[in-house]
């Protein structure tokens, strides 16, 4: 467009160059192909977040997440998707500390770079050890495998005939009922290590068990949010690295100063950017 | 952006910690007051909430990549060259979920067929519509 400003820009100015060419888009060689390759990433996590979709449209039932990510730290039950909140806050809690790094990065402030590195590391780790909980209160404590997905959900109304221990209701007793649309866990027995699925009568009369839900559930549910892990977990050696880098001096004299910190800036604000749309299309959809 | 005034660089990082973590909020109170979680009783259509919360990520999605990521700073070549190819995403979401529903149609068919074709299938617990959700098999198309 405006090539005859370019090339006077690159007559004047050799620092411009990338090796003799000029320099497109008025961005250097390492944040221009940041970009590039975080649109092949996106491209990537879009691949699993649709096909995430078009499986839960292929399914007749699909669990309802309010109900499969409702346990908090500390045995509390019933807190629909609380600690995802709370996982998203610490995510855009380290992206904002990655904004104050890239600023102070401009301002050559070596001291504030490495201390708004270091809170976004923090960030990061905060993040990953809840990731680490959620998996662990799924595998171990619900027993959702990326085979094996104990998340039903009923199709019908009815009235359970065995009660949570998978004994028939004794006489006296209430059964409990449901609603059609409603997810429920079907547990392990602690003793046997069998699966307790509970036997129901349906409105129309039939009586029957309670199914497992859609194995495409715990598969995705793992490949997606752990492939969003791994990135943050290389994200947070990235940033180690930098941070060192930064605390020794190395970027301040350098020619293109920290610009080694807007690059892993980018890289781990499209991480945020990612859990924005896995937090949609997992937790809130 | 070389050399921000620092006040203002604290207040563009202020503004995007409040903006973010209010629509959290506001998406979160959406789907759980949507699904009858905080006012017993009270549930909001699908078509209502939906719509609001993609809206809402998107907009969070807009404002990181043009303020956090600064893209807003870059010429627009760069802008093009990276959000254009986006747009292929589009048609990709309307393929697939239309390819989902035809799955979840086909695997219909098949069941009714059988149930047609052998009584018997009725009362085994193999014919149970959630059995059946096992398999998607990728040959329907």
């Amino acid at each position: 467009m405006d090539s005859v400003a370019v090339q006077s820009n690159v007559a004047e100015n050799d620092q411009n160059l990338w090796e003799g060419a000029k320099e497109p888009f008025k961005a250097s060689y390492g944040k221009l192909m940041m970009w590039y390759f975080l649109v092949s990433d996106a491209f990537t996590f879009a691949g699993f977040l649709i096909a995430y979709g078009a499986l839960k449209f292929s399914m007749p039932t699909w669990p309802l997440p309010d109900f499969v990510f409702s346990s908090l730290p500390g045995g509390i039950h019933h807190a629909p998707l609380i600690f995802v909140t709370i996982m998203t806050f610490v995510l855009i809690a380290s992206s904002v500390t990655m904004v104050r790094a890239v600023q102070e990065g401009h301002r050559e402030n070596k001291n504030g770079v490495v201390f708004w590195m270091g809170m976004t590391i923090l960030g990061g780790l905060a993040f990953l050890g809840c990731q680490a909980w959620e998996w662990t209160t799924l595998i171990a404590g619900e027993n959702m495998t990326v085979t094996t997905n104990p998340f039903g959900t009923h199709v019908v109304d009815g009235v359970y005939l065995d009660d949570e221990h998978g004994h028939p209701y004794e006489a006296g007793a209430t059964p409990e009922t449901f609603h059609a649309g409603q997810t429920y866990l079907i547990h392990k027995d602690h003793d046997t290590d069998e699966w307790i699925q509970r036997r129901y009568k349906a409105e129309n009369g039939a009586v029957a068990q309670q199914a497992f839900g859609p194995k495409a559930f715990g598969a995705l549910f793992f490949f997606i949010t752990g492939f969003h892990g791994f990135h943050v977990f290389s994200g947070v050696l990235f940033l180690l690295i930098i941070m060192i880098n930064a605390a020794s001096g190395l970027y301040a004299a350098r020619k293109n100063g920290y610009e080694m910190v807007e690059k892993i800036g980018l890289y781990w604000h499209f991480v945020d950017l990612v859990w924005v749309f896995v937090f949609l299309a997992y937790y809130l959809l | 952006m070389e050399h921000t005034d620092i006040n203002h660089a604290k207040q563009v990082v202020f503004k995007g910690l409040i903006l973010l973590g209010v629509i959290t909020i506001v998406e979160v109170l959406i789907a759980l007051f949507g699904n009858g979680h905080l006012i017993a009783g009270m549930t909001l259509p699908k078509w209502i909430m939906y719509p609001v919360m993609i809206g809402l990520s998107l907009y969070k999605a807009y404002f990181i990549v043009y303020e956090f990521m600064h893209m807003k700073y870059e010429i627009q070549g760069l802008r093009m060259s990276v959000l254009l190819p986006m747009l292929l995403l589009v048609w990709a979401v309307i393929a697939f979920f239309n390819e989902g529903n035809h799955w979840k149609h086909n695997r219909q068919v098949v069941q009714d067929r059988n149930q047609i074709g052998i009584e018997q299938i009725n009362a085994m617990p193999a014919a149970d519509p959630a059995h059946g959700q096992e398999d998607h098999s990728d040959h329907e198309h």
